[in-house]
């Protein structure tokens, strides 16, 4: 015990003498910061690295009428890549991704900035009023979105109605996409917002103070001083969104029970292999699409990471 | 993830030297953004006050009232009742396994994450940095990649339509690692440390009577968004689970919405189904209004957007 206390001191006094004497003191360290993260990692490995490997191993075989369970090598992928329900649903999370994300992030952005700017009455309650709905489950926002789409005893039909207009139908084929993507939004902005304006909150004031001062607009500060200096929260929500949109479910899954004509097992790519594994029980394709997923999800945020950080660098 | 990342996670994390009362050196308020503003924060409102005025509709007043307006009856109570005493009260039932497997779940989640975020932050070990990237790469595995292979591990193990099938993959947050180390590293000093141990302390007495005390806001925070994570995630339970008395609130409500989409309203009554999401909504909402601080400066975990 002396020893270790011993080891201790010189490791504080001088950094040579500690050098020397990394001896009883750091090995007892080190053994703790094991036993420290061994825990997390047992958890870890079973709960994640376990089931991934496993879902790459079972995405190998296929199970076919004559002969049961055989290995059929990369044949499930080679599936996917030419069926045309699981592109038709890559299709729509590429059109989320392409419209959805940007209107919601957008938003948060703006409304982070007037936020932050200080120039909205009652700012502290608007910022919590925003944000509420990142309280609400995905699957009660769902819900209550798919009452309010609803042609019976939803407000917006009646609302049609009273007017004398036809009532749109926002749960049809062609629509339905749209009014997914209301209720994305409506969930996310809040969430997005919150973490932009962490960040807002966090730059130095004398960075844009003395611009002001100069004269110069609103809008010029904001673009060109607290949106360069927010980049990395900015990234956080792309990225986010991205991993997100891929893995939409909730959604489809429960409006698939008000407008099931309007939604088909293959709606979005995780509604799919859910479909896949539990109604058509096909096990090994529902886990090649799966993987599928998570590459393309995780190929996609290092993409973003990279490109920004490219930038930042030629800068 | 990169160190931009690193860096803004860091700027969520509640700190203590935040920069304090910025006050303007005029009155800048702008009328017409304000009116702005809450015209747009009328749309976040509107389905929740939508939600609010339908649970306190009888069934026949929903479809011939208007959404937005009171109906003829003020029917709240006899629609809670419908809502505690229907299929022979599984509502309560639901209510009482969210609670345990959000809070197992976001127990196990937070204490899992404060041990290892302690060590990657205060100790310099071999093989600590390759771990720690392995924990930040995990941050992208989408976790419903996941649920189907589990279940069929879970499945192999007999463990699947029980409490624990959906605990434990609930248990792993590599964000929560992420955060914890990101606030370990600032909220406890090295000096603090070293000092206990001149003292005679082992490592971990250090860890218990140094670090979790100055831990405690990190933890909270973790510990919220585990727990929100897991009360609302809908594709785990709805995969793990199919005995309806082992349902959390999230599958029940997506069970009886079916169920009433299905019968016209037959089975179920839609009034049944909306006041049942509201009083699923209210622990929430009110937690929400709380704990804010935490929410909000904890808030970036979203992976988990389930």
């Amino acid at each position: 015990m002396t020893s270790v206390t011993v080891a201790d001191v010189s490791a504080r006094g001088s950094t040579h003498r500690a050098k020397r004497t990394i001896t009883a003191g750091k090995r007892k360290q080190h053994l703790a910061a094991y036993l420290f993260v061994v825990p997390f990692f047992v958890v870890f490995l079973a709960m994640l690295i376990v089931p991934l490997a496993y879902s790459g191993y079972l995405s190998l075989f296929a199970t076919r009428i004559v002969g049961g369970v055989s290995f059929v090598g990369f044949d499930n992928y080679m599936k996917a890549f030419r069926d045309p329900a699981f592109f038709a649903g890559l299709s729509r999370v590429a059109l989320v991704l392409g419209v959805q994300v940007p209107i919601m992030l957008g938003l948060a952005l703006f409304f982070a900035l007037a936020l932050d700017s200080g120039r909205v009455r009652g700012s502290k309650a608007l910022r919590l009023l925003i944000f509420v709905p990142h309280a609400v489950p995905g699957v009660v926002a769902t819900l209550m979105w798919g009452y309010l789409y609803g042609q019976d005893f939803g407000p917006i039909a009646q609302f049609f109605r009273t007017i004398g207009l036809p009532a749109p139908n926002l749960l049809a084929e062609g629509t339905v996409l749209g009014s997914i993507m209301n209720i994305v939004t409506w969930e996310f902005v809040g969430y997005n917002m919150i973490i932009m304006y962490s960040a807002l909150r966090a730059i130095p004031t004398e960075m844009y103070e003395a611009a002001e001062i100069d004269g110069a607009g609103q809008w010029r500060v904001a673009w060109s001083i607290k949106i360069p200096a927010i980049r990395p929260a900015i990234l956080l929500t792309v990225i986010f969104s991205v991993i997100g949109s891929f893995q939409l479910f909730n959604e489809p899954s429960l409006l698939h029970n008000i407008a099931p004509n309007a939604i088909n097992d293959a709606f979005t790519p995780n509604y799919y292999a859910f479909n896949l594994a539990f109604i058509s029980l096909n096990i090994n394709y529902a886990s090649a699409i799966a993987f599928l997923l998570g590459i393309t999800i995780m190929i996609l945020s290092y993409v973003v990471q990279l490109s920004t950080q490219k930038r930042e660098v030629r800068r | 993830m990169s160190d931009t990342a690193l860096t803004a996670a860091r700027r969520l994390l509640p700190s203590r030297g935040s920069r304090g009362g910025r006050r303007p050196l005029h009155d800048r308020r702008s009328g017409l953004l304000t009116i702005l503003m809450w015209t747009c924060g009328l749309y976040f409102l509107f389905p929740l006050v939508w939600l609010v005025i339908s649970s306190t509709k009888s069934n026949t007043d929903l479809f011939t009232t208007f959404g937005l307006w009171f109906g003829h009856r003020f029917s709240l109570w006899e629609n809670l009742v419908d809502v505690f005493t229907s299929q022979d009260g599984i509502f309560l039932r639901w209510l009482g396994n969210t609670a345990l497997y959000a809070g197992a779940g976001a127990v196990g989640a937070a204490a899992l994450a404060t041990l290892a975020g302690y060590a990657f932050a205060k100790y310099d070990f071999p093989g600590g940095k390759i771990l720690f990237s392995v924990t930040l790469g995990a941050i992208m595995i989408p976790l419903t990649a996941l649920a189907i292979p589990t279940y069929l591990l879970f499945s192999k193990a007999g463990i699947t339509n029980s409490p624990w099938s959906v605990i434990l993959p609930s248990m792993v947050s590599p964000f929560g690692v992420y955060l914890m180390r990101v606030y370990a590293s600032d909220a406890i000093p090295d000096t603090l440390i070293e000092a206990a141990r001149v003292d005679g302390a082992g490592e971990f007495r250090t860890f218990w009577r140094v670090g979790l005390r100055l831990l405690a806001p990190g933890i909270v925070t973790v510990f919220l968004f585990s727990l929100v994570a897991t009360w609302n995630n809908y594709f785990l339970p709805l995969v793990m689970l199919n005995s309806s008395t082992m349902y959390p609130i999230t599958v029940g409500l997506a069970q009886e919405q079916a169920a009433s989409a299905a019968g016209g309203g037959a089975q179920i009554l839609f009034s049944t189904v909306i006041t049942g999401s509201f009083v699923s909504v209210v622990p929430l909402i009110v937690s929400f209004l709380y704990l804010q601080r935490y929410w909000q400066t904890g808030l970036a975990t979203g992976g988990v957007k389930g």
